[in-house]
């Protein structure tokens, strides 16, 4: 009777773990989304919001990631101090961006309702900001990094078919380009935009 | 007379930039897919014209969004229903263009039911009445279906966003392609004047920019260079547009991207 106790205890147990640890990517969205919305609905400052977004996306997106691919081909000219130099700026300028983007809605209602396995490592999970008498339903598509499937990290937010990490690539390219290919004006610009 | 032919020579001009642009160096933008890219060949003017539309939409066009905002919700559909049938004119011979006859009647019996029940498009009761989704479609939308590249970035004044392809597919409205424009320009009746046909196609620029304040202003403050931010969300929007991409519909659109393979997070 004991032994099958803890047999019982054992088989639950590594059940809850798996459910844990191989998170599906429209769970993973779903549950990020309604972290996200029950910030956004608190009644609380919309700096403490902020500061409580930021944590989300420290936690849920690949900052590191969407930094190098908003770099484009140039992230291959970096060296060892430049990049370490450019991620610190980077998440600032990413965390203060998003978190600022985000602020905006208030209550936001989004239902995740597919997905997509493009490759092994990226899926994409479809979902929908619902309309409200103001705005018009948004559809937003997720691109997930599922490389590690226990720690799936988000890489970007396709609005209506618009991706805002593409567009934050071509940004960053065209400040480098016209400052005739010099990466410290693009530091440069990630730094005064943190500081604003 | 004299309007077709300088009509026809800026078309003709914008043409031939299109055709000799591309090896100047310039920033370039690589499709998803591999295809032509867009060049921005003429950045420094683009920027200034930019410049320009955003001190004009400070200064005017801006606060007439907002106080067309504050009318009645019925009245701001309304006109958003109007402007939109409106435009299915210019739909319904693009879809015929693109081969998708099926589509332009679908169409065409929404134009009939909504500007004769619809008390001239102000009503949509064809989509209360179950008909598909309406997808607006222009000429530079059929010419990029063709196979006719985007051609050089451009920021006209005023109009703002556009390509050389794009540009020219919006002269085809007024060389004949746009049913609207025929009859309100060149239509000799009494009710119709080139001003019903601007103020038309003002509405409709107010009625968008209605729709996106918060959009334009959350932009804006957020990105870094605003002038690069508009440019890549106009050529992401043409290129779905143009592939008839589902919204959202990203299998086509992200399956080929090669760059997302290549960061890992390490």
């Amino acid at each position: 009777m004991h032994i099958k106790k803890i047999f019982l205890i054992f088989f639950i147990f590594n059940l809850t773990n798996t459910h844990l640890y191989s998170m599906e990517p429209q769970v993973f969205v779903q549950s990020t989304v309604n972290r996200a919305s029950q910030i956004l609905s608190k009644n609380i400052s919309k700096e403490n919001k902020i500061n409580e977004l930021k944590t989300i996306a420290k936690e849920t997106v690949d900052i590191r990631g969407v930094g190098y691919y908003s770099l484009g081909s140039v992230r291959k000219n970096l060296n060892d101090s430049q990049k370490k130099l450019y991620f610190n700026l980077f998440e600032d300028y990413f965390l203060k961006s998003f978190s600022s983007r985000l602020s905006e809605y208030t209550n936001p209602k989004i239902e995740v309702y597919g997905k997509e396995i493009l490759n092994k490592n990226y899926t994409i999970v479809n979902s929908l900001l619902i309309a409200t008498s103001e705005r018009p339903e948004v559809k937003i598509d997720w691109r997930v990094y599922t490389k590690n499937p226990d720690n799936p990290l988000i890489r970007d937010l396709i609005i209506e078919g618009l991706s805002l990490a593409r567009t934050q690539k071509e940004e960053f390219i065209s400040i480098i380009n016209s400052n005739n290919g010099d990466i410290n004006a693009l530091f440069k610009t990630l730094e005064e935009f943190s500081k604003k | 007379m004299f309007k077709k032919l300088s009509i026809s020579i800026i078309f003709i001009f914008l043409f031939a930039f299109n055709a000799n642009a591309g090896s100047d160096g310039q920033l370039e933008f690589k499709k998803n897919n591999g295809e032509k890219e867009v060049k921005d060949c003429f950045e420094k003017l683009n920027r200034i014209t930019f410049s320009f539309n955003q001190g004009l939409d400070k200064a005017v066009i801006k606060p007439i969004a907002k106080g067309y905002r504050k009318l009645p919700d019925p009245i701001q559909k309304g006109t958003n229903n109007a402007v939109k049938n409106l435009s299915s004119l210019i739909t319904i011979p693009n879809n015929i263009l693109q081969g998708d006859v099926k589509t332009a009647i679908i169409n065409t019996a929404r134009l009939a039911v909504n500007t004769t029940i619809g008390l001239l498009g102000t009503v949509d009761v064809a989509n209360k009445m179950g008909f598909p989704k309406y997808i607006m479609e222009d000429y530079g939308q059929t010419l990029g279906s063709w196979g006719v590249g985007p051609g050089c970035y451009v920021v006209l004044p005023v109009l703002g966003p556009s390509t050389v392809r794009d540009t020219a597919g919006s002269f085809a409205n007024i060389l004949g392609g746009d049913p609207w424009y025929n009859a309100s320009v060149h239509g000799n009746n009494e009710f119709l004047s080139d001003k019903v046909y601007i103020t038309s196609k003002a509405l409709s620029g107010i009625d968008f920019r209605a729709n996106n304040i918060e959009s334009f202003d959350n932009l804006e403050k957020n990105s870094i260079d605003f002038y690069a931010s508009l440019r890549s969300l106009y050529l992401q929007d043409r290129e779905n547009k143009i592939k008839n991409n589902q919204r959202g519909s990203i299998e086509v659109l992200y399956k080929d991207e090669e760059d997302w393979e290549e960061i890992d997070n390490k």
